[in-house]
């Protein structure tokens, strides 16, 4: 059976706003989201809260990541090997949720970034 | 002699999981999401499978950056659920079947995949999820489980091309399994979304919409976009499809008919899909 739509373009070149998460980053981020792991337990996110200067230094993160952390810079943490999916469990920690850290990276506010994916059902037809 | 009743897919977004635990199914942000599952329950409570092959994403609960298997197969008695940062409540466990487990391991290396075998592993949201989402307000789930985990988390992720025909094999191994059980195959995830970098919230309707209409017929077309542009087209986690792709496969060459389709923009940063395969 032939595809029932033409096929779907992929513009050449590096993607616009948008890191591959490859072992370059992977090997750049490794004590940042070992650190974000642990907080898989509650226990650790207290320790965190508790104490996020004595909590970072447990882990050999570099000046630039415990500045990023410090500053919650999602795109700081992002550029200096941080992967979302383990970032996440830190940004729970700050009580951000992905709109949040939408927003956060794209310099929108939260509320216009939410508008921005209600927007998107225009491109099935959906309220705007 | 076993068989495989279809293919159940569905995103897994944790907000659904909220929206589960507050009840919000009705609520208008969420009601034409939900209301692509009873047509679902329905099916599943008519073909009555008591196994599931589920082909998912960890997203940091059992996998660490330190070990990162492309392709991982649970082997385990039981899996469970354990808190994945966020303190949320934690999901059911699920009965594991190590023997169809173990089968599908010595088919899959034979067949020349090289996998990584977990005789313990923890499961995250993109299982517990659609397993709430089809099987509401159980006290146990009716089916056991095989989890099969898909790397999507750092790349290379395996290719498009390499899940089909991962799914493939595991449906071969299905096929020559001697049981008796009744099979539903599970993909879970995507559609298009990303999370991170300044392109964050990026969702591309077209591109899901190749994805779902070719899934039935023509599999091998969702294959023909490398990795890199899988990304361009979806998102960073909009290759989760790798799942869907995968489970795909896993259904096998003859016919299927889609019985139920659901495409939702937005759940969360999320173009969220269910869609149901039968035996056509």
């Amino acid at each position: 059976m032939s595809a029932t739509h033409s096929i779907p373009q992929a513009a050449p070149g590096p993607i616009p706003g948008t890191t591959l998460y490859d072992g370059d980053m992977a090997q750049r981020g490794f004590a940042l989201n070992a650190m974000c792991f642990s907080f898989n337990d509650a226990a650790n996110r207290d320790a965190f809260k508790a104490d996020e200067a004595g909590y970072c230094a447990r882990y050999d993160l570099t000046p630039e990541q415990r500045r990023a952390v410090s500053e919650k810079d999602v795109l700081g943490l992002l550029a200096t090997g941080g992967n979302i999916y383990y970032l996440a469990k830190m940004s729970g920690i700050w009580g951000l949720n992905v709109q949040d850290v939408g927003a956060a990276q794209t310099g929108m506010s939260v509320a216009d970034f939410k508008a921005m994916l209600l927007a998107q059902a225009a491109q099935i037809g959906g309220a705007q | 002699m076993s068989m495989i009743v279809g293919g159940y897919f569905t995103s897994h977004v944790p907000a659904i999981g909220g929206a589960i635990v507050r009840g919000d199914q009705q609520a208008p942000y969420w009601k034409p999401f939900f209301d692509g599952f009873p047509p679902i329950r329905d099916w599943l409570g008519a073909a009555k499978p008591d196994v599931a092959v589920v082909f998912y994403n960890d997203h940091g609960l059992n996998f660490f950056l330190d070990k990162m298997p492309t392709f991982a197969v649970g082997a385990a008695p039981e899996y469970r659920n354990a808190d994945e940062g966020w303190g949320l409540p934690v999901y059911k466990p699920f009965a594991g079947h190590p023997a169809l487990s173990w089968h599908i391991i010595e088919a899959l290396v034979h067949d020349e995949f090289d996998i990584t075998t977990c005789q313990s592993m923890l499961v995250d949201h993109a299982l517990s999820i659609p397993f709430e989402l089809a099987w509401p307000d159980v006290a146990a789930w009716p089916v056991k489980l095989v989890p099969i985990a898909i790397n999507t988390v750092q790349h290379p992720l395996p290719s498009a091309k390499r899940c089909l025909a991962l799914g493939r094999a595991v449906g071969r191994a299905l096929a020559s399994w001697g049981g008796d059980e009744r099979i539903v195959v599970i993909g879970t995830g995507g559609l298009s979304h990303q999370l991170d970098g300044q392109r964050a919230g990026f969702i591309n309707a077209e591109y899901d919409r190749f994805c779902l209409d070719n899934l039935a017929g023509d599999p091998d077309a969702l294959t023909q976009h490398s990795i890199h542009d899988m990304v361009a087209l979806s998102g960073t986690q909009g290759v989760e499809v790798l799942n869907w792709i995968a489970a795909r496969g896993a259904l096998g060459d003859a016919p299927l008919r889609e019985t139920s389709r659901n495409y939702h923009i937005p759940i969360s940063n999320t173009a969220a899909a269910s869609l149901v395969l039968e035996p056509a």
